[in-house]
């Protein structure tokens, strides 16, 4: 039978995950801060940095602030990855670097140089889906699709971290990603199938 | 086949492809040359006056391009209260008008617009802004103020029968219930991207449920015809009420765009969410029921107060559901708005209904117990067969149907009658059920269809889809119309310049849209007979209204004797394409002669820890009369989500203030707290899945509300059926159930 249970740890995900939020101080968190004469508006620094995504080598020269989340979107345009606080507080965002899932929120893109990222848009092999994307859509594990590219890529993750043995467990490897719109039931729905099915992920 | 729910091999959400591969492209993501990016910097008081605004920093910052406020706002003709003339303006913005004046309204008003190269920039120049204010005093407390009947507007008011019925009820129960701020809270931020390609024309990507309406709004704002603002809104990352107006976002690229010549985007961050785009009021009701000794309701008396902001009154349906959700003689509602210095609210999925709703069946819960009925029993007791406010009969209402699906699938028959007796390995178990309804409306619609060369079908409107699958219900349409494989089908939607479509809003989509694309396919069918009698010499001497249209084609029977396909057709007519634009008119209640409602019944298992309190819902069963189902893979959807919604209404969310300040103090994901995977309990899907008679010609109601409506108080009464503790104070946490009295 499967057990759908209610854990203590729904909430240190999203603790922790702020907790490294507010070491990168990501400007967003600070809009509000009323005094701050300390920052002086010397030029930010720039660096060049050589990652490959989805396969593909990338050089780019970035800002030293900028998040791997934004430099994806707003310089390379790979907008499949998705951006829903940047605190790391509710998973839109997760990829995979060097095959760990990661919220792209989290780290600045300076700190992925050399890396391998793997982003949803790297999913599919030409017009083969990869098996996690077809129980999505079979089991309909959306419905705006925004948390979605987050759900898939941390629900890989799920099965390639050996924890996806049972409903629970994979409710709670998943509670950092929020979906609002609430297709939780179908996602996890779509994650069980793909273990039972064994297929490579 | 029966209708207790499994996936149905229906084919796919239509956009699902787009979505699971990261192609669907969401309004902050379109890629505009030239772009300058814009982070607002808000305010760090509730209510006065900006004394100065210190740019200077800033200005000097790296990549800073221009800061944008009262001070140095362009004349915006939609901001203007008065005409050359003295006369007031009709074409003014609707709601605060960002960057415009010196005045602080609420803690967390965007007060400049920094923009810059990128976004780093911005934001770090964003913080140098100096400011200084003139601070007044202010109220955010609304527990607080809603003591002084002096603050709250005028009520508005409803009366039917005899008070006297109430007074001498043989049963009575009164309780007070407060439900605090919620946040909408859509995964998608708030954005908007605006180009201005000429002096008086521009494009605007933007997250918003209606298209049409945005482009209207941004084209008064202006002063520019309609055709010169072209909204784009492809994919909407949920939204849930929070992008049925035209937030700071917009008006402020907008603006920012034509002040330094280029495209600008405005993205809100998570915190500024919690505050700028509008949220379910907080409120106070109280609710009185009265019933005769066998449980027949016999007074509903129920009185309501929600706040608004102090520069804008938002009211809703809050007191409505119980003016007709059951038969009652006498029913008296009071309801008034209490204007706080906060932002303004707006409709959260299931609007005011489902605030009412909480107090009005859980009361109805309560009186169960007094009577010692069964709560189903007491419903069905109290089954309206009218509506009792309009006195018109219902298009139609199988609400009795739900509670007998629900009670079966939920085993009902394992709830204890005497709360708290019923335990499972240590747990105490409860079993609770409550109502949801809201008005099922059809408006206004325009669909464009057009038969290309190849047979395939392209239907076209300009609305937006938010999430509930527009797409995939409007082609199932007319795939069942015209007998046309769904694969030769597509919905073209988020594009202002596609013929008008409605605001997705108020679970009225697929009745408005549906119905106009049924039409669209109607006449699509008339011309295709009608060229079919004239091109094709096997058709010559037919009656053309005994074609039949179906698979692709045109046969003179059904049995196909003689067929020719729709793209052979045109080649034979001489037409690239058939083009059909649809007119579909709304209609009401008052014209239909019934009452148009939507119905659900919702029932849950809990699980309450007799030590710690902790509650678990263990299941949930949802069922619904929504008329016939369009798409059952994406209604079931839609239900699913309104049982996390409700969840989340019932146990987690609630947004804090700290009423020294006036700000928020839990404006992000790790402090406002919404359901999360382990939250879920398992959840089944059960739809009455009968055609409505009147209401349109497809024969569907609304869903989206619905399926939210009404489940925190079925929490709420599983609650106490586990416990004997009734918490009337949302959410329901341990701490308020140890307190909660009987
Ligand atoms: S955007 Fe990274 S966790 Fe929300
Ligand atoms: S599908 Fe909309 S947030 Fe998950």
């Amino acid at each position: 039978m499967q057990k759908y249970c209610y854990n203590n740890g729904r909430r240190d995900f999203i603790r922790k995950a702020s907790f490294s939020a507010a070491l990168y101080a990501i400007p967003s968190l600070l809009v509000h801060a009323e005094s701050v004469s300390l920052i002086a508006p010397t030029p930010a620094p720039k660096e060049k940095i050589k990652l490959s995504i989805n396969g593909k080598e990338i050089s780019a020269e970035v800002d030293t602030r900028i998040t791997l989340l934004d430099f994806l979107r707003e310089q390379l345009g790979y907008t499949g990855t998705k951006k829903g606080c940047g605190m790391g507080q509710c998973g839109a965002c997760i990829l995979h670097i060097n095959g760990k899932r990661m919220n792209s929120c989290q780290t600045l893109a300076i700190h992925n140089n050399g890396k391998t990222i793997e982003t949803v848009e790297g999913l599919a092999n030409g017009d083969t889906l990869h098996p996690m994307q077809e129980a999505f859509i079979k089991c309909d594990a959306m419905q705006c699709g925004y948390c979605t590219p987050g759900q898939i890529m941390s629900g890989i993750a799920c099965i390639r971290d050996g924890r996806a043995n049972n409903r629970d467990e994979i409710q709670r490897y998943m509670a950092g990603n929020i979906c609002r719109c609430g297709a939780y039931q179908n996602i996890v729905d779509a994650i069980a199938q793909v273990k039972e099915s064994g297929k490579t992920v | 086949m029966e209708n207790n729910w499994l996936p149905v091999n229906e084919g796919p959400r239509a956009d699902a492809l787009d979505k699971v591969t990261g192609k669907a492209t969401y309004a902050a993501e379109h890629r505009v040359s030239n772009l300058a990016h814009g982070v607002f910097v808000c305010s760090t008081i509730a209510k006065g006056i900006i004394q100065s605004i210190d740019e200077a920093a800033a200005l000097k910052a790296e990549g800073v391009i221009d800061i944008i406020s009262y001070k140095n706002c362009p004349a915006i003709p939609g901001y203007a209260p008065q005409l050359a003339d003295g006369t007031r303006n009709p074409k003014q913005w609707w709601g605060m008008k960002v960057l415009y004046d010196n005045q602080v309204r609420f803690y967390g008003q965007p007060i400049a617009l920094v923009v810059a190269e990128t976004l780093e920039q911005a934001n770090a120049a964003s913080l140098l802004l100096k400011i200084t204010y003139q601070k007044e005093s202010f109220e955010t407390d609304f527990n607080l103020a809603r003591k002084d009947p002096s603050k709250a507007k005028p009520p508005s008011t409803y009366s039917r029968g005899n008070a006297s019925n109430y007074e001498q009820a043989a049963v009575k129960v009164d309780g007070e219930f407060t439900i605090p701020i919620e946040v909408h809270s859509p995964m998608e931020l708030q954005a908007t991207i605006a180009v201005w390609e000429a002096e008086d024309k521009l494009t605007v990507y933007d997250k918003t449920q209606g298209p049409k309406a945005t482009q209207g709004a941004i084209a008064r704002l202006f002063n520019i015809p309609d055709k010169n603002v072209r909204v784009i809104a492809d994919y909407v990352g949920g939204a849930f009420g929070n992008a049925l107006r035209n937030w700071h976002n917009v008006p402020a690229a907008c603006i920012a765009a034509k002040k330094i010549n280029r495209p600008v985007k405005v993205i809100l961050t998570r915190p500024q969410m919690f505050n700028l785009t509008g949220y379910r009021p907080q409120s106070w009701q109280q609710l009185k029921i009265g019933a005769d000794a066998t449980g027949k309701f016999v007074g509903i008396i129920h009185t309501a107060i929600s706040n608004t902001s102090r520069y804008e009154e938002f009211r809703e349906g809050i007191v409505n559901a119980s003016r007709f959700l059951y038969a009652c003689d006498y029913v008296d509602t009071n309801y008034r708005i209490l204007p706080l210095d906060v932002s303004t609210p707006t409709w959260m999925r299931g609007p005011g209904e489902a605030s009412g709703c909480f107090a009005l069946e859980s009361s109805i819960d309560q009186l169960s117990y007094v009577l010692n009925m069964d709560p189903v029993e007491l419903r069905i007791k109290n089954f309206a067969e009218k509506n009792p406010e309009s006195k018109l009969p219902w298009s139609s209402n199988y609400l009795k149907e739900c509670y007998d699906k629900g009670r079966t699938l939920i085993n009902w028959a394992n709830r204890p009658q005497k709360p708290g007796s019923l335990q499972e390995n240590g747990w105490l178990v409860g079993y609770g059920m409550a109502n949801g309804v809201f008005g099922a409306g059809r408006s206004q619609a325009s669909v464009r269809a057009i038969l290309q060369a190849n047979g395939n079908l392209v239907l076209q409107s300009a609305v937006s889809d938010m999430g509930p699958g527009t797409t995939t219900a409007m082609t199932k349409i007319a795939s069942e119309n015209l007998l046309l494989p769904l694969d030769k089908i597509s919905f073209k939607l988020g594009d202002s310049e596609l013929p008008p479509g409605p605001t997705q809003g108020g679970s009225t989509t697929t009745s408005t849209l549906g119905t106009a694309v049924y039409l669209a396919c109607e006449a699509l069918k008339k011309s295709l007979r009608t060229l079919a009698v004239e091109n094709v010499p096997a058709f010559k001497n037919l009656d053309a209204s005994t074609l039949v249209i179906k698979e692709g084609g045109v046969s003179a029977s059904i049995d196909k004797e003689v067929f020719i396909s729709n793209a052979d057709l045109l080649k034979l007519g001489n037409k690239p394409f058939l083009e059909i634009t649809q007119d579909s008119q709304g209609t009401s209640a008052m014209e239909l002669k019934h009452a148009t409602n939507s119905f659900s019944s919702h029932f849950v298992k809990v699980l309450v820890n007799p030590k710690t309190l902790k509650i678990k819902i263990t299941e949930v069963v949802t069922t619904a009369d929504a008329g016939k189902i369009i798409s059952e893979n994406t209604a079931r959807s839609q239900m699913l989500g309104g049982v996390v919604g409700g969840i989340g209404m019932a146990l987690f969310e609630e947004l804090k203030f700290d009423h020294y300040t006036g700000a928020i103090t839990n404006a992000s994901f790790a402090g406002y707290q919404v359901p999360l995977h382990p939250d879920i309990p398992k959840t089944t899907v059960w739809f009455v899945n009968k055609p409505d008679p009147i209401i349109n010609p497809i024969g569907a109601k609304g869903l989206g509300e619905i399926a939210f409506i009404g489940l925190a108080a079925a929490i709420a009464n599983a609650v106490y059926n586990a416990t004997g503790k009734r918490v009337r104070n949302l959410p329901i946490t341990p701490e308020k159930l140890k307190e909660a009295k009987i």
